[in-house]
């Protein structure tokens, strides 16, 4: 099964790309997804500062500022992995640094 | 004849009781497809009502059954396109000589357990589906149970199978890693699904939800020994369904110490007993196991008045910690109450009321209220039992609290 997990947080926390290299969380997980060979592709995402949204209404293209929605939370990145079930996603996910302060949903891929 | 018809229909009936949840998760197990294994377990048990009276019950009835729900699946499949891969899998047990007998297919009742109980359903859903595929409720008797539209139950199974199938939630008994965490939240679903039965009998007293949720409790002992939990759900459930006919007299609740000892029923007590010891021996504590002693200590106790409130009181203790919640910690105050006297219980109450996370919840400030009746305080008494009242959710406690207000005596001029 194929399933992206999305990386979610407040954005309060917001190490640097090299402060995230350097988390012995982070390179964990990440060797935990080489071993089960289950990663086909992933980002970290800026932060939503720096996002832009668009929307075609009635033919016009809508350009906004921001995120799709006001929430709490945002997603920082994704991940989309190969992996035998909900139960083996769960293990990956709970293993993200992110997970501790934030929060991994996981989305099936509709295929 | 009649004779024969009624020990033959008897006889279906209780191979539905005991074999529906193996049958629907050995189909499931073989073919992946939850829709599937219930039409044909459902068709297994038409076919039953259909030949038994003609041909005799069989020797073995789950075999029996099994065996015919398998070939029902193989024929849909066939017809099915779609089914080629799950009939393959099915084809290699119909013709293979050395597959093993239906007898000796392992129990797959426990996989269905956990899956039915997976964290990433709803709680409702899982309710729902552990009802349906283990226990054989129609949705229709599931959605009375609930006070539910019947659509409404219907449409929560069918996307709670739609989302095992999507989301692809294993059909599994998880690790050894994840099993504490997994079993509490089947022992939940056992749990509420016996509380919905104990507070209210919606259902008739055949598929009442006590005894599901107990039949449910007992299996699960039998598939995992060695998880003293589950025991200990087991032994909470038997020792609150033996004292289920006393709680209640004329539509009014009847607290413990004015139940009616005598009419509990011994033979669920001893049994409840002695399960709970079966758990207590893996020396490994846990919260139900510690509301099963609880229990006990209650439903030995020949009358009220030799209840061990010390142990109460203790058991208590070691519960707030294994599951501290505010409801536990009030229950502590009033076994406080009775073993070291009213001040160190009330004491305890205020400092609940204080905090202020059980406000609104009819209990807290119906306890203060007993306990100030026992202290002779008594016009402190009448505004607690009157705040209680205003709160209560059922009628028979606002009759109960209601008499209790009516029996004060008048306060001094």
């Amino acid at each position: 099964m194929k399933y992206v997990l999305l990386i979610c947080d407040d954005e309060t926390a917001s190490p640097s790309n090299e402060q995230l290299a350097a988390d012995p969380v982070h390179q964990a997980w990440l060797a935990d997804l080489e071993r089960r060979g289950a990663r086909i592709v992933g980002a970290r995402l800026r932060p939503v500062v720096d996002a832009t949204t668009v929307r075609v209404r009635d033919g016009e293209t809508l350009v906004s500022d921001g995120p799709f929605a006001e929430t709490k939370d945002f997603v920082g990145g994704f991940v989309i992995v190969d992996c035998a079930s909900l139960d083996e996603a769960i293990e990956i996910a709970a293993g993200h640094p992110y997970a501790r302060w934030g929060s991994i949903e996981i989305r099936p891929v509709w295929e | 004849m009649t004779g024969h018809h009624d020990r033959v229909t008897a006889a279906v009936e209780a191979a539905y009781r005991d074999e529906w949840g193996q049958l629907v998760a050995t189909l499931i197990g073989l073919t992946g497809d939850w829709d599937l294994a219930e039409d044909c377990a459902q068709e297994a048990f038409a076919a039953a009502l259909a030949t038994w009276p003609r041909d005799g019950v069989p020797r073995r009835p789950g075999a029996w059954l099994t065996t015919t729900a398998r070939h029902r699946a193989t024929d849909r499949l066939r017809r099915d396109a779609t089914g080629a891969a799950k009939l393959r899998q099915l084809a290699v047990l119909e013709r293979d000589p050395a597959a093993p007998p239906v007898e000796e297919i392992p129990d797959d009742r426990l996989r269905l357990i956990f899956t039915c109980c997976h964290p990433a359903l709803r709680f409702d859903a899982r309710v729902a589906l552990t009802l349906r595929t283990l226990a054989g409720l129609t949705t229709a008797e599931i959605a009375r149970a609930f006070l539910t539209a019947e659509a409404t139950m219907a449409q929560r199974l069918v996307r709670a199978k739609r989302k095992i199938a999507e989301a692809g939630i294993p059909y599994r008994v998880p690790p050894a890693e994840a099993l504490p965490h997994r079993l509490a939240a089947v022992l939940a679903v056992l749990y509420l699904i016996f509380n919905e039965g104990y507070d209210e009998e919606r259902l008739d007293a055949r598929r009442a939800l006590t005894a599901e949720a107990i039949r449910l409790a007992r299996v699960l002992c039998r598939l995992l020994p060695a998880e003293p939990e589950p025991a200990g759900l087991l032994a909470l459930m038997l020792l609150h369904e033996a004292r289920r006919a006393t709680r209640t007299a004329d539509g009014v609740l009847v607290p413990l110490e004015r139940q009616d000892r005598s009419a509990w029923d011994a033979a669920l007590i001893a049994e409840g007993v002695a399960v709970l010891d079966g758990a207590l021996a893996s020396r490994r504590a846990g919260p139900y196991q510690v509301q099963a002693a609880i229990a006990a200590c209650h439903a030995t106790a020949p009358e009220a008045a030799s209840t061990d409130w010390p142990q109460i009181a203790a058991l208590y203790g070691t519960l707030a910690r294994l599951a501290p919640s505010p409801v536990v910690a009030l229950n502590r105050a009033v076994a406080v109450a009775m073993a070291d006297g009213i001040p160190a219980g009330l004491a305890l109450v205020d400092e609940l009321a204080a905090a202020g996370t059980l406000t609104g919840y009819h209990l807290l400030p119906a306890t203060r209220a007993d306990l100030l009746r026992r202290a002779g305080r008594t016009d402190e008494a009448r505004r607690a039992y009157r705040e209680a009242l205003a709160l209560a959710p059922t009628e028979p406690e606002r009759r109960y609290l209601a008499a209790r207000l009516a029996e004060l005596p008048d306060s001094a001029p």
